[in-house]
């Protein structure tokens, strides 16, 4: 496969084994792909440009070194890049060590978002999901995901029962699911 | 969902890595051995990932890929240019002591610059040496969840055979000599009597045979065996089973009961 080679129609999967051969256009394909996803997630944990950026750098640099760590018979790229710089970014916000091993994340997500249509698709869903959830459980899913809070921390935030921040959490994820299973 | 209700809660927390202390050890303990929960987290992050779809919108400065394409073209690193630092001729009228701050200053330049370069250099070596332990700390993952799998007390193991072909006992061995690694797979065994247990034997291709590991079929007659100790780097004729005291034998007794060479 020469760089020169047009790669657009390639799956997410022959890109990474192109990238395992050292391929650096195959690496600038996933990027043109996938670097909104990253960036935005980490924009919206940071709040900061340049810092979400960094992040940016930091993630497509880790795929570049060891593309090994994404294991495509265990989901696809686009949801594994956007959980490792969720990942990424909390613990930029929380200026601690990188906590969350890259390796750790092994992830099952239901739709296919390999193709721009699809996850322009899935996106719409996931905000009118969002936009139909009780503002409570909205927002505890939320300070969870994007500002790292542990529950306890947003139980003291909000004052609800640990129990029920808890389970706020997770009754949010499980509708997201839910809602891409049917 | 097939997951364990008392840790239902938890596990969104711990994929969200905000699950601390005696919570976050338990529950990463119960994930070693159970598959339901292993899963449950998977899925949970991929709910996670969807999340992260919300966001989309703003899109990276241009400038962001030129570097990201400049760093990807530097690597593999290991070829950093040798920063040389070079200094103004001195004049061969001046005085030696007359020179001795700038040498001073050079000197310590100089200082700076090697410290740095070295500091780099060990940086780039630590970060190497993660990305390493990194990759193996997956392929172990990995390997354990296959093992794990494999040998499973609530695995369900069906042996598909042609229709309408009774169950046959079967026993399947994966060995690969290098490594001196053996997996066995048996189903529909008939069970022993008591006391005794099934033997397997690996055939040298010379020499006697060599005990592989004792096992007794379950309920269902299936039995897994996973790397049982073995001499390094035999080769292997065949393998055997016989029947054997509970404690395994040193030498087969007679008869055997299944028998396969290599394909």
């Amino acid at each position: 496969m020469s760089p020169a080679e047009p790669r657009a129609g390639l799956s997410d999967a022959a890109l990474v084994s192109a990238i395992r051969s050292g391929n650096e256009a195959a690496m600038a394909e996933l990027y043109d792909r996938y670097s909104g996803v990253v960036y935005s997630v980490s924009l919206r944990v940071l709040g900061d440009a340049g810092a979400a950026e960094d992040v940016l750098q930091e993630v497509f640099l880790q795929l570049w070194r060891n593309p090994d760590l994404f294991d495509s018979s265990r989901g696809n790229l686009a949801p594994w890049l956007a959980v490792i710089a969720r990942n990424r970014s909390i613990d930029g916000l929380r200026k601690r060590r990188p906590e969350s091993d890259v390796e750790d994340v092994f992830l099952s997500v239901e739709p296919d978002m390999a193709g721009e249509a699809d996850r322009a698709m899935a996106m719409t869903k996931v905000r009118t999901v969002l936009g139909g959830m009780p503002a409570a459980q909205r927002s505890a899913l939320e300070m969870a995901y994007f500002e790292g809070l542990s529950h306890s921390e947003i139980s003291a935030k909000t004052g609800e029962p640990l129990g029920t921040v808890k389970t706020r959490i997770r009754t949010g994820l499980l509708t997201l699911r839910k809602a891409f299973q049917t | 969902m097939s997951m364990h209700e008392q840790f239902a809660d938890e596990l969104p927390l711990l994929a969200m890595g905000t699950l601390e202390g005696d919570d976050r050890q338990a529950l990463e303990t119960h994930l070693q051995d159970c598959a339901a929960c292993r899963l449950e987290l998977e899925s949970l992050r991929g709910d996670m990932a969807l999340l992260s779809l919300s966001t989309a919108g703003p899109k990276p400065p241009r400038r962001s890929r030129e570097r990201l394409m400049a760093a990807v073209a530097r690597e593999p690193r290991g070829a950093v240019a040798a920063k040389r630092s070079s200094f103004p001729r001195s004049s061969p009228r001046r005085s030696w002591w007359m020179l001795a701050p700038s040498l001073v200053a050079a000197a310590l330049a100089l200082m700076v610059l090697l410290l740095g370069r070295q500091n780099s250099e060990l940086r780039e070596q630590i970060a190497g040496m993660q990305s390493d332990a990194a990759v193996r700390r997956v392929e172990l993952r990995r390997a354990h969840e296959i093992v794990s799998t494999l040998t499973a007390g609530d695995a369900m193991r069906v042996t598909l055979v042609a229709a309408k072909t009774p169950p046959q006992p079967q026993g399947k061995v994966i060995y690969v000599r290098e490594r001196s690694s053996l997996i066995f797979i048996a189903s529909n065994m008939p069970a022993v009597p008591e006391q005794k247990a099934y033997e397997l034997w690996l055939i040298p291709s010379s020499g006697a045979p060599i005990p592989a590991g004792v096992f007794k079929p379950d309920a269902h007659g299936s039995a897994t065996l996973v790397n049982p100790p073995l001499p390094a780097g035999v080769e292997a004729k065949a393998f055997a089973i016989t029947i054997e005291p509970e404690a395994g034998s040193t030498t087969p007794t007679m008869p055997i009961m299944m028998q396969g060479a290599g394909e």
